[in-house]
């Protein structure tokens, strides 16, 4: 495994953000891999390794679990970024190549899983891992939703609390009238995120102008744009 | 102008209720009560999808009261659709003659039948309030003009009973300086209190109709608390858990409700929930004592 330079920029990013990820049932991946009886796996020594579901440990009980399940585990490695495509052109490429199987599992995000499917792109991939949000992490295994990635961001004018991934409406003009002891209706166990926002606007003592001005409708074309670019481009 | 809209500007007491399309085809039902409750009120609340579960839609109710006579105020909440799709509703909707609308964000998927839904809200009330005040302007949120534009009377809802209530007025000005003319409120059932709130909000220059429900029974009023923003207060509860007869006993305090707020309130808006056939005998007591 690689020790480059966006390990330790990682590193130094410890608990802040990073992309959240779940293990898929076991018996839904040996489905998806009937047909194929040698597989690789692939890790992921940054968010997934942090969530406990992608890195070194977490791919040797994918291989355990897959050879009593009978197939033939022809290799595996934990990328360090499998988002990034210098680092799985660098280190994937030859050693899947060299152990000749059928089938690549995918211990990583959706970013993971289709960077390195423009690598490898005559390979199967399936992932093992479903992304579910980008989280901020509390402590390991407590993460908050908080960033949404809209493209737009709000935080500025609401005392850096998200209404478009806090709000169970994504609201931005202001509440609904849903909210019962400062819960959300959606969830009760959820904190409404305008109440929150409120509140922290009413310490901060500033002007609520989130709340007087009539905001707009969300652009949602400058994200549709941003991720045509990184496409075009191969990065932001 | 819609007859609603009329009334509201002479700043009479308006009288509106409310009508659940059915799951399904069958409009019989829905029907008769419109025609029981058509004739005493001032327009006909009918909902979208609400509780988010799956309904006969509310154009198509709104076009059949219309065609009886009864004035329809078209649900819109703007969970299920764009900005696209609710634009042209909302056009769709003026051509088949209904102009009153009330705007929702409406309930979370969550907390209905469809819990794997997405929820849209890809525009808030607010900027659905905005559109249509557009629309009206002959022109839609993209900036592209319109041949033959639309004319609404709009309405929005706020809560009177939720905390910070700071925070829902900042929403209701918000709600009047995007183009809102009239509001409902989520039911209430402690006057006084309300009171409070109708004096706070005076000076918005808007018709206010505070929300009344008709208690039926315990198993309701548990139904009812459990609710996003429905508080019921003790002693209402309790007069319906020591009543021989609940329903009745629902009825004689859904009708002192909407004569203590005949006193100084906008109007009402009535949400009887699948009880409007009682509509008729609350107006009666709540005229006659």
């Amino acid at each position: 495994m690689g020790q480059g330079g966006l390990k330790t920029s990682r590193e130094n990013d410890d608990g802040v953000k990073m992309i959240i990820t779940v293990a898929k049932p076991f018996s839904e991946l040996l489905k998806n891999l009937e047909r194929h009886h040698s597989v690789f796996i692939v890790g992921c020594a940054a968010c997934a390794t942090k969530c406990q579901t992608g890195g070194d440990e977490a791919v040797k009980r994918m291989i355990g679990e897959l050879q009593t399940a009978g197939k033939d585990v022809r290799g595996s490695v934990v990328l360090d970024t499998p988002c990034d495509m210098r680092i799985v052109k660098r280190d994937l490429g030859r050693s899947v190549e060299a152990g000749g199987a059928d089938a690549l599992v995918i211990l990583a995000c959706g970013a993971g899983v289709q960077a390195i499917e423009k690598v490898l792109d005559h390979k199967l991939l399936y992932p093992a891992l479903d992304p579910v949000f980008i989280g901020t992490t509390e402590r390991i295994g407590i993460y908050h939703g908080y960033c949404g990635a809209c493209g737009e961001c709000l935080l500025d004018k609401t005392g850096g609390i998200c209404p478009i991934s806090r709000c169970a409406k994504g609201l931005v003009n202001g509440p609904c009238g849903g909210v019962v002891d400062g819960k959300c209706e959606a969830d009760s166990t959820r904190d409404c995120a305008w109440v929150l926002i409120f509140n922290k606007l009413e310490k901060l003592g500033g002007e609520k102008t989130i709340l007087r001005e009539l905001i707009k409708p969300r652009s949602r074309a400058k994200r549709h744009i941003l991720s045509k670019t990184d496409r075009e481009r191969g990065h932001p | 102008m819609s007859k609603l809209c009329q009334k509201l500007k002479r700043n009479e007491f308006v009288i509106t209720a409310e009508l659940f399309p059915p799951k399904g085809t069958d409009i019989g039902n829905l029907m008769r009560r419109a025609e029981m409750i058509g004739p005493l009120v001032d327009g006909i609340n009918v909902t979208d999808n609400q509780r988010a579960s799956m309904r006969l839609g509310s154009i198509a109710v709104c076009r059949l009261l219309h065609e009886k006579g009864f004035p329809p105020i078209l649900q819109m909440t703007c969970r299920d659709r764009n900005r696209i799709a609710l634009q042209s509703d909302l056009l769709s909707a003026a051509v088949l003659g209904i102009e009153n609308i009330l705007v929702l964000s409406g309930d979370h998927p969550n907390i209905g039948e469809y819990k794997e839904a997405k929820g849209v809200y890809d525009i808030d009330p607010v900027q659905l309030l905005t559109a249509a005040r557009m629309l009206e302007a002959g022109v839609d949120l993209a900036g592209k003009k319109l041949k033959g534009s639309p004319s609404f009377c709009l309405g929005a809802v706020v809560n009177p009973t939720a905390m910070p209530l700071e925070l829902q007025i900042l929403m209701m000005e918000k709600k009047v300086k995007a183009g809102a003319e009239f509001f409902q409120t989520q039911t209430i059932f402690d006057v006084a209190r309300y009171r409070q709130f109708h004096d706070r909000v005076r000076g918005f220059g808007v018709r206010v109709l505070p929300g009344v429900t008709l208690l039926k029974s315990m198993e309701f009023v548990k139904f009812l608390s459990s609710l996003p923003g429905v508080t019921i207060p003790e002693t209402v509860v309790k007069r319906i858990a020591g009543a021989a007869d609940p329903l009745e006993e629902g009825i004689r305090i859904c009708a002192e409700t909407i004569r203590e707020l005949r006193t100084f309130a906008d109007g009402v808006h009535i949400m009887a929930i699948g009880m409007e056939e009682h509509i008729p005998r609350i107006l009666a007591a709540a005229n006659n004592s």
